[in-house]
């Protein structure tokens, strides 16, 4: 007997067939996308970012503070107007300046670049300043540096009020 | 042979194992090499050239070799090192002076990955000083390219194990680049639209914002499964190429 029915785009056992082999694919994808994403995690413990760093008159004037570039990587400097706080972050490939004061700078012992007092680069590969660090008073007046604000010097950030802590201020001892 | 076992018994095994009748005619000496697993890679007819030092300089061989003796010993150092920021340093000092021929196995391990760096590099450049990257083993070459990638990987991902300064800042240098990487990094020129500090591949490969107990597992598991893995697939098809591109390349009209 003669088949009437008109030709089909694909056979039963190709849709099945073929069906088989999609689903087989969408499920590797699938499998893959999942792993990616579980290669990013949504949660990351980082430690608070609010630190607080003391009293003002715990730091001389002139001085360059290490205290704190082990546990939280920022280095403190008071000068005759005021604070700021540095990143201890190189900023050529991320290791950690040292500060000289034999030499009057930061020297970074990866590969040798050279920055300010102030932050700036001088010398070596580092393309711009070290980073400043957000620094204000909290009620107590403690010092305390936020280290979620990082300010550029060469995006203008440093003219920013939180760059630089005024100290003394006017009208107090 | 005790006399309950059925006669036959013995030489069912042997030939089971073998695949190989078991009488010694010339014709089943040469199949007994051919058909070993260990040597089916192995040409069954090796050219006088192929064998000259002089020509070959050995290297490949020996990065080979080399490949082998880290892959033995770091299986060996697996069962002593433990990849937490709390153990890592401390068992690297337990292998060093306390684990039994701890010491001698870290240090082959560190040796051979070395030398198996600068051997790698050798090869490479004595199939480039005797052109034998040419027409047919273009692609092997780049098989070859593709394994020295894979070398440098699994040396800068053992770099970190140990979790000691160097490694610390080494690594913290090197996955820096990364994010300064063209396209895939945060830093980098081209830098894809979206990307930030914490979905790059600096991120993907840290797990974290800095180098920490996150990067030290990744680094492991890279050095440890992905890595030699991809390398031992990458030998396979790099040896299988060699003789179907019609074995080691001689010196023109012969040696």
């Amino acid at each position: 007997m003669k088949d009437e029915r008109p030709p089909t785009l694909w056979t039963r056992r190709e849709v099945q067939t073929r069906s088989a082999w999609a689903l087989l694919g969408a499920s590797l994808v699938a499998a893959t996308g999942a792993f990616v994403r579980l290669l990013f995690p949504r949660v990351r413990a980082d430690p608070p970012t609010k630190v607080v760093l003391g009293r003002p008159d715990e730091f001389a004037v002139g001085e360059v503070s290490e205290r704190f570039k082990r546990s939280h990587r920022l280095i403190l400097v008071r000068e005759a107007k005021g604070f700021y706080a540095l990143r201890s972050v190189c900023t050529h490939l991320g290791c950690v300046p040292a500060w000289s004061s034999a030499q009057e700078k930061f020297k970074c012992p990866c590969h040798g670049s050279g920055f300010h007092r102030d932050g700036v680069n001088f010398e070596g590969p580092a393309p711009r300043p070290l980073e400043r660090l957000a620094i204000a008073l909290d009620a107590q007046h403690n010092l305390v540096v936020d280290t979620a604000v990082v300010l550029r010097n060469e995006r203008g950030d440093w003219s920013r009020p939180e760059a630089f802590l005024a100290w003394p201020r006017e009208g107090r001892p | 042979m005790s006399e309950e076992a059925p006669p036959g018994l013995v030489k069912e095994v042997v030939r089971s194992a073998l695949r190989v009748e078991n009488v010694d005619t010339p014709r089943n000496r040469v199949l007994a090499v051919a058909h070993t697993v260990w040597l089916h890679l192995h040409p069954t007819k090796v050219p006088r050239h192929a064998v000259r030092f002089s020509f070959t300089w050995g290297a490949g061989g020996i990065s080979f070799l080399l490949f082998l003796v880290t892959l033995v010993t770091g299986v060996a150092l697996m069962f002593v090192y433990r990849p937490t920021p709390e153990h890592a340093w401390l068992d690297m000092k337990r292998l060093d002076f306390d684990v039994p021929f701890g010491m001698l196995n870290r240090n082959m391990h560190r040796w051979a990955a070395h030398a198996m760096v600068i051997v790698v590099w050798v090869h490479l450049l004595r199939v480039f000083l005797t052109g034998s990257y040419k027409a047919p083993r273009q692609f092997n070459w780049v098989v070859g390219v593709g394994l020295l990638t894979l070398t440098m990987l699994l040396s800068f991902t053992g770099y970190l194990l140990p979790w000691d300064q160097l490694s610390m800042w080494a690594v913290t240098v090197g996955t820096n680049m990364a994010g300064a990487a063209p396209v895939v990094g945060h830093e980098g020129p081209f830098a894809a639209p979206g990307l930030t500090d914490g979905n790059d591949l600096r991120a993907l490969l840290l797990g974290g914002p800095t180098v920490g107990g996150a990067a030290l597992l990744r680094f492991y598991i890279l050095h440890c499964i992905a890595l030699p893995l991809a390398l031992g697939l990458g030998c396979i098809l790099h040896f299988w190429r060699v003789r179907r591109d019609g074995g080691i390349s001689g010196p023109k009209g012969g040696a």
